[in-house]
C-alpha cells in the first residue's frame, strides 16, 4: 500500500503512461516530482487573463 | 617540438591571420591542438571523441586552398570541438548518454559545424556533457566527469561542461555548446571563459540533439571577446531544417567591437538577482557594474516564477522527448536524470500550458525594461565551481543543493531567450562569470559591452590554472 497520497497518483501515472518506477526509484522520483509540483504551484497561482496566449513556438 | 607548440595559446583571430599569411600551417596548428589534447585531456576528460584524421584531411584542404590564392574565411585553420550533442558526420550523436550510442552515425554535421568550416575552421573532436543536457555540473556517470582547467577536483559546470573545460584549458581557442537553461553561461562562469548565449532562434539548431524544444539554444564558448564574435558571425543565417530560427538577415558585430560602450546604459539587476549569492558571484557583479559605472538596479518582475515555470516546461518537454527511452531502457539512464525525466513525465498538462502562458506575460513585462536600459547585469551562477560531486552548500547558514541552485539565475533570462554574454571575472583562486544581458535581437551591444569590459581588465579568461 502507498505511503503517501502522492506514491497513489505516481503509482496510477506511471500505469498510465506504461512507465515502470522501481521501488529503488520511488523516493528520488517522489523527491522529483515534489519539486516540480511545488515549482508548479508558483506558476498556477498567479492569475492571468483568460485572453494570454501560450509562447510555445509555432508559426504557419 | 617547436613546430607544434608555436600556436599554443593564440588566439582564434591571430591563429587565422598567421594561416592566411602563410606563417604557420592549417597543418601544424592542427597537430598543436592534437597535441595540448593528448597531453592534458587525459585529466580534463573534456572530449569524447577526436577527429583526429578528420581534423588532418581539413587542414590540409585549408593550407591547399591558401596556397592557391583563395580566401578561405576568417576561421582558416583555427581548431574548434562542438558537444557531443551536434552531429559530426560518422559518429553517433551520443548526447552524454549510453543510449544513444547505439544510433547509426550521423549522416551529416550539425549546420553549425558547416558554417565553421566554411569560414576555415577545423572541428577536432566532441565533448563531454551531462547526459541529455539536463544537467548543471559537468559530471557524466558514463564518460566521467569533465573537470575544471582551473581545479581539477572541480566541477566544469553544465551541460555543456566539455566546452567549458577545453576552452578553459587551452586546449581549443573555440568550442559550440548549447544552452537550454544555462548551459553555456554556467560551464562559461566555472571555467572563466566567455560564452555567448544568443537570442531565441538566432543560431540553427538543425540537426543537433534537443531537449527542450522551446527553450533550446546553441552558441560559441571563446578565451576572447573578439573570438566570440568572430565564431558567431561565421554561423548566423536562416535554416528551413530549424522551425525556430529566424528568418532575419545576418547581422555581423566582429566589426562593431570596437564602438565601445558609450551612450549605452547599464543596470544592475536587483531583487532575485541579488539573492542567493557568494560573496565572490557579489564580488564579481560590483566589478563589472563598477567598471561600466552602473549604478542604477531595476526589478526583473516576478524572476522566481519565471524560473518555476522554465523549470515546469523543461522537465515536462524533456520527458516527452525520452518518454519512449524511459519506457523501454530506463535503466541505461543516469539515474538522476532518468528520476528526473520520470516525474517530469506526470506533471499534469495544466501546469505546462499556465508556464507557457506566463511566459508571454513575463516575456511583455521584461521588454519594457529594455525601453529605459541597454543592458542588465546579472550574476551567472551563485558560487565558483563547486567540487565534484558536492550535493550541497550553505549560503546565509542554510544547507542548499548544489544542483538545484546552480542555474537558479540564469534560468530567468533564457526562458524569454533574450542574449547573453557570459564574462568571465577572474577571481583567485576560482573565476565567476557574470551575465551581460540584452533585448532580444541585440547580441551586438552584449558583446560591445564584453569587449569594453575585457579592454578595462575586468574580465578575462585566465589561464588554465589546475593543468
Amino acid at each position: 500500500m502507498a505511503a503517501d497520497p502522492l506514491d497513489d497518483y505516481i503509482d496510477s501515472a506511471a500505469k498510465a503512461l506504461g512507465l515502470t518506477v522501481e521501488e529503488a526509484w520511488r523516493q528520488s522520483v517522489r523527491a522529483n516530482l515534489e519539486v516540480s509540483l511545488r515549482l508548479g504551484r508558483l506558476v498556477d497561482e498567479f492569475t492571468l487573463p483568460d485572453e494570454t496566449e501560450p509562447a510555445s513556438v509555432y508559426s504557419a | 617540438m617547436a613546430m607544434t607548440a608555436s600556436s599554443d595559446g593564440m588566439s582564434a583571430s591571430d591563429i587565422a591571420l598567421a594561416v592566411a599569411a602563410r606563417r604557420l600551417s592549417a597543418a601544424e596548428v592542427t597537430e598543436a591542438a592534437l597535441a595540448r589534447i593528448r597531453k592534458h585531456d587525459g585529466l580534463l576528460n573534456a572530449f569524447t571523441d577526436v577527429t583526429a584524421e578528420r581534423a588532418r584531411a581539413k587542414a590540409r584542404e585549408v593550407d591547399a586552398a591558401i596556397a592557391a590564392g583563395k580566401n578561405v574565411g576568417p576561421l582558416a585553420g583555427v581548431p574548434f570541438a562542438v558537444k557531443n550533442l551536434f552531429d559530426v558526420k560518422g559518429l553517433s550523436t551520443r548526447a552524454g548518454s549510453k543510449i544513444n550510442r547505439d544510433l547509426p552515425p550521423a549522416a551529416r554535421d550539425a549546420t553549425l559545424i558547416e558554417r565553421m568550416e566554411a569560414s576555415g575552421a577545423v572541428l577536432v573532436g566532441a565533448l563531454n556533457m551531462g547526459e541529455y543536457a539536463y544537467d548543471f555540473t559537468g559530471e557524466n556517470v558514463h564518460d566521467g566527469p569533465s573537470r575544471n582547467p582551473h581545479d581539477p577536483t572541480r566541477m566544469s559546470g553544465g551541460s555543456s561542461g566539455g566546452s567549458g573545460s577545453a576552452v578553459g584549458g587551452g586546449l581549443v581557442p573555440l568550442a559550440l555548446g548549447s544552452d537550454t537553461n544555462g548551459s553555456i553561461r554556467v560551464p562559461s562562469s566555472f571555467c572563466g571563459i566567455f560564452g555567448l548565449k544568443p537570442t531565441y532562434g538566432r543560431l540553427s539548431r538543425a540537426r543537433s540533439y534537443p531537449f527542450v524544444a522551446s527553450l533550446d539554444h546553441l552558441g560559441p564558448f571563446a578565451r576572447n571577446v573578439r573570438d566570440l564574435a568572430l565564431a558567431y558571425d561565421a554561423m548566423q543565417g536562416g535554416d528551413a531544417d530549424d522551425a525556430a530560427c529566424t528568418t532575419r538577415p545576418v547581422e555581423p558585430v566582429t566589426a562593431q567591437l570596437v564602438q565601445g560602450v558609450g551612450g549605452l546604459k547599464v543596470a544592475i539587476a536587483g531583487g532575485y538577482f541579488q539573492n542567493n549569492l557568494f560573496p565572490e558571484a557579489q564580488e564579481a557583479v560590483a566589478r563589472v557594474a563598477g567598471a561600466l559605472g552602473a549604478t542604477e538596479t531595476v526589478v526583473i518582475p516576478e524572476a522566481a516564477r519565471a524560473r518555476a515555470a522554465a523549470y515546469i516546461i523543461t522537465t515536462t518537454e524533456g520527458a516527452s522527448l525520452h518518454l519512449d527511452r524511459l519506457r523501454k531502457r530506463p535503466r541505461d539512464f543516469d539515474p538522476a536524470v532518468r528520476d528526473r525525466l520520470i516525474a517530469g513525465a506526470m506533471v499534469p498538462a495544466v501546469l505546462v500550458d499556465r508556464a507557457q502562458k506566463f511566459r508571454r506575460w513575463y516575456r511583455a513585462k521584461v521588454l519594457e525594461l529594455f525601453k529605459s536600459v541597454d543592458v542588465i547585469l546579472a550574476p551567472a551562477t551563485p558560487c565558483v565551481a563547486p567540487k565534484l560531486g558536492q550535493a550541497t552548500f550553505v549560503l546565509d547558514g542554510v544547507e542548499l543543493p548544489v544542483r538545484a541552485n546552480i542555474g537558479i539565475h540564469t534560468q530567468p533570462i533564457s526562458f524569454i531567450g533574450l542574449p547573453v554574454v557570459a564574462v568571465p571575472v577572474p577571481l583567485e583562486p576560482m573565476p565567476i562569470g557574470v551575465q551581460v544581458i540584452a533585448a532580444p535581437w541585440r547580441e551586438d551591444i552584449a558583446l560591445r559591452v564584453a569587449h569594453a569590459l575585457e579592454k578595462m581588465g575586468v574580465a578575462a579568461a585566465p589561464g588554465p590554472r589546475g593543468i
